[in-house]
């Protein structure tokens, strides 16, 4: 008897406490769309920044993820600036250089009067002890020494000049003067231990400075006084506005969501894609751009024999409906992708004539090339079933179950596995993979190279014969002169598309969340966020 | 004198399975580190650019750990080093495993610390509530919660409780460590579940104590419910809570993993969860020594504190009673 109401109350208290979570959980209603201010910068104050993750390390030399590099960033000047709207290469501590024509000697003027944040003065002799110190890291620094790769020798002729000789042409050096990865920091840094550094204890020549820095919790940031070397791109000069930066490290997005709509934090880029409706109201407002470089492909493993073969390739490239997939799983600023190049990369050119969704001409093209379609639904041949594995760790996995579903429809079978990094990375290193995953953000089309050349430090696509897109590749790479490497470019992104070299499928794009004290938080040249220009209403 | 030596065999005794429980935790641990696929070398030379890993940077960080020699080498060779206190460094950063324990110790005692505390509060606290009580419906009510609370999973307590409590009320922080205020909702979202657990033992325990006959002599002699019930009934009643104690401080320290993830807090629990997806073994080897260590102690004092509570339990004279 006393079961019997045992039982009810447990039911009403437990229909009590759903009701409470309802209310707890109801969204707020949304109005007007996103805030733009035109008031005028005030300095000081503090801004609160949210990231998801902490790759334990900040020094700008080392880091390649963007949460770390948010914080890296702004602690370094670099020797050029790249302009986000044209990609123009700018002077910043640089205030001229020369390039011979074969891309092999690159010669900076350095401009008078910039300092690190010791006091120390930022000469063509601290040029040379940074590039050497980023060597020195070898691949802890993995970015770098891609950068400086074929670095034959640097010539100090005077504390002004510096000049850099490679081995080999190295069109690409010029952009990455103007990375992060190449930023400048004190000579005095050089000789501090790896780990050290990435704890923070680095001094750099940028608008601000490490207050402080707990692995794990976040960082603080605060102002460089004296820093007047702004460069040509941002929108003023002298120090910057905010006093300090704090950093905290969130690792659970509706974490991130709420803080950001309670004011606990001013602004993310970790809000979910299904959280953005909840800040469209004029207390927030919000920024996407797509990250330069190669878009989010499916890397075929080249040296197995069904993946080698062309047409296959080709065929799997045209089976993949990249509009349904962003229209339906991503956010209205997720764009398909038009090419292998993201449409925010110097020397893009929109490639979708040549990358259409074309199923029946895929299923031509495997049915020529003897591949039937079996009991299944799967195609086979000589015994051998069309199915491919793929083992990726990247969100939204969602992606990649679509492109499963739509391939099924031209008889391939991909199989997918998703995992941790440390799964990925096994499976690659065994070899045994049919397809990866991924992308890689640069500001410069030599990261086609990077990729997808054999003789390129990625190689993606795992081939060991040298084509002739790899040639072009290499000679964009060695061609300063504008017009003429637009012309390649164009000619190795076709042909890398056509060949079906590169199977793409959507751009990777940053959005910045922010709530309305906070100003003019901008995005760099590759889509890194910059807080130079940034300042909050007191 | 004898038995004092009773209870010294007694103690050492429970030393030695403890020592046995310790090395068993390690070994099972290390092998299962070692059967995950993943590689640290992989992992922490890749960065999170990690189609970029350069496989001589591998190969040296595998021969400078030691990870391409033979298991039972590595076994052999981190376990002779752990006998000296020496952990190993952190593949991730570089620093000794033992120094990231011990900075990640401080805010996970608090935590646990204080659940502990609220979990015992509450759930001793409704338990007796829900026996003395004479009002059926209040009586009822009270006696459901605990199944809620132990069913709902840690994770949606504390999202439920940062949205109410956090992000609508704004009575409490939702990230970082500002002294007592951060603790309070992460130690709430802990203590809910331990809470329940402990009340459910104890609420059972106390109707079948209630109902001895001893019970019943006391309530003869005129005494109010309210001491037979706290005066008597209690100290019997609390023996099985007492011995899950163990349970309960393993479900403490499960649910800091999940609550520091959840609150952005610093902790072991966030530590381990870092290390075991970047395969850092030394950082996890150490954090489960730590954990089957606080478990062999919270045993090992439950049993010494039980003949104290409960003077009809004590160490047998024999060598062979059960302990």
């Amino acid at each position: 008897m006393s079961l019997t109401r045992t039982r009810a109350a447990s039911l009403g208290v437990a229909g009590a406490a759903l009701a409470v979570v309802l209310t707890a959980c109801a969204a707020g209603t949304p109005a007007a769309g996103p805030d733009t201010s035109s008031a005028s910068a005030a300095p000081g104050g503090n801004l609160t920044f949210a990231i998801s993750v902490d790759s334990q390390c900040i020094d700008p030399q080392q880091v390649g993820n963007n949460d770390a590099i948010a914080i890296a960033r702004q602690t370094v000047a670099s020797l050029t600036t790249q302009d986000p709207q044209t990609g123009d290469i700018l002077p910043w501590l640089a205030e001229s250089w020369t390039v011979n024509d074969d891309a092999t000697s690159f010669t900076f003027t350095l401009r008078e009067g910039a300092t690190y944040a010791d006091g120390a003065p930022i000469d063509a002799a601290s040029v040379k002890t940074n590039f050497e110190a980023i060597q020195a890291l070898g691949a802890k620094a993995t970015l770098g020494s891609s950068y400086l790769a074929g670095l034959k020798s640097i010539e100090v002729a005077d504390p002004r000049t510096v000049t850099v000789d490679f081995s080999a042409p190295s069109a690409q050096f010029l952009q990455a003067t103007s990375t992060f990865t190449l930023g400048l920091l004190s000579p005095a840094t050089a000789s501090v231990s790896q780990a050290d550094r990435c704890l923070g204890k680095i001094v750099g020549s940028g608008p601000f400075s490490v207050q402080s820095y707990t692995p794990n919790q976040g960082a603080v940031l605060e102002r460089r006084t004296g820093y007047t070397w702004a460069p040509p791109t941002a929108a003023h000069t002298g120090d910057a506005y905010l006093d300090t930066i704090t950093y905290v490290v969130i690792p659970e997005s509706g974490n991130r969501t709420g803080s950001l709509q309670s004011g606990q934090i001013d602004a993310t880029s970790g809000i979910a894609t299904t959280d953005a409706a909840l800040f469209q109201s004029p207390d927030f407002w919000s920024t996407n751009r797509a990250n330069p470089g190669v878009v989010y492909n499916l890397y075929a493993n080249q040296s197995t024999p069904k993946l080698a073969d062309t047409s296959v390739r080709q065929a799997i490239q045209k089976g993949i409906d990249r509009e349904q997939i962003t229209s339906s799983l991503l956010g209205p600023d997720d764009k398909p992708a038009v090419s292998a190049l993201s449409s925010s990369t110097p020397y893009f050119t929109d490639l979708s004539a040549e990358l259409v969704y074309d199923p029946d001409a895929a299923k031509k093209l495997l049915d020529a090339d003897g591949w039937t379609v079996g009991a299944d639904g799967i195609r086979e041949r000589d015994g051998e079933k069309l199915s491919f594995l793929v083992t990726y760790w990247q969100s939204p996995k969602e992606v990649l179950e679509l492109v499963q579903q739509q391939l099924r429809q031209i008889g391939v079978d991909l199989q997918l596995k998703f995992a941790s990094i440390a799964d990925v990375q096994a499976a690659q290193a065994k070899g045994e993979y049919d397809f990866s995953y991924g992308n890689l953000t640069r500001a410069d089309p030599d990261v086609l190279r990077t990729v997808f050349s054999s003789q390129g430090t990625n190689n993606a696509t795992k081939r060991t014969a040298v084509d002739p897109v790899d040639e072009l590749l290499a000679k964009q790479a060695a061609t300063t002169d504008r017009t003429e490497r637009q012309k390649i470019v164009d000619q190795a992104a076709a042909l890398l598309i056509t060949d079906a070299y590169s199977i793409p499928i959507y751009q990777l794009s940053t959005t910045i969340t922010a709530s309305k004290r906070v100003h003019d938080l901008v995005f760099e040249a590759s889509s890194r966020l910059d807080f130079y220009d940034a300042w909050v209403t007191p | 004198m004898r038995s004092e030596i009773v209870w010294l065999r007694y103690v050492g005794r429970r030393t030695a399975q403890g020592l046995i429980v310790l090395w068993a935790a390690y070994t099972v641990s290390f092998l299962i580190l070692y059967l995950l696929p993943g590689d640290a070398a992989a992992l922490a030379a890749g960065g999170s650019d990690q189609d970029a890993v350069d496989p001589a940077l591998v190969a040296k960080l595998r021969s400078e750990w030691g990870l391409d020699r033979p298991l039972w080498e590595q076994y052999v060779t981190a376990l002779g080093r752990a006998l000296t206190g020496d952990f190993g460094l952190s593949t991730q950063t570089g620093r000794p495993a033992s120094a990231l324990l011990a900075e990640a110790l401080p805010p996970t005692l608090a935590l646990t610390a204080f659940a502990f505390v609220l979990s015992i509060v509450l759930g001793v606290g409704l338990a007796l509530t829900a026996s003395l009580t004479r009002v059926r419906w209040l009586r009822n009510v009270l006696f459901s919660l605990p199944p809620i609370g132990v069913s709902v999973p840690v994770f949606w307590i504390g999202l439920l409780l940062l949205q109410a409590f956090s992000f609508r009320l704004r009575l409490f922080p939702s990230v970082g460590d500002s002294g007592f205020v951060s603790l309070v909702l992460p130690a709430l979202t802990i203590a809910i579940p331990s809470g329940a657990f402990v009340a459910q033992l104890l609420a059972r325990s106390l109707r079948a104590t209630l109902v001895q006959p001893y019970v019943e002599v006391v309530r003869a002699k005129g005494a109010s419910e309210a001491r037979v019930q706290l005066g008597h009934a209690f100290r019997n009643a609390v023996i099985p809570t007492l011995t899950m104690s163990g349970v309960l401080i393993g479900g403490l320290l499960s649910g800091a993993v999940v609550t520091e993830t959840v609150y952005s807090r610093l902790g072991i629990g966030r530590l381990v969860v870092t290390a075991v997806n970047n395969r850092d073994v030394p950082v996890v080897q150490i954090v489960v020594l730590f954990a089957a260590l606080i478990f062999v102690l919270a045993n090992l004092l439950v049993d010494l504190v039980y003949p104290l509570i409960d003077r009809r339990i004590t160490l047998a004279r024999s060598a062979f009673a059960v302990a």
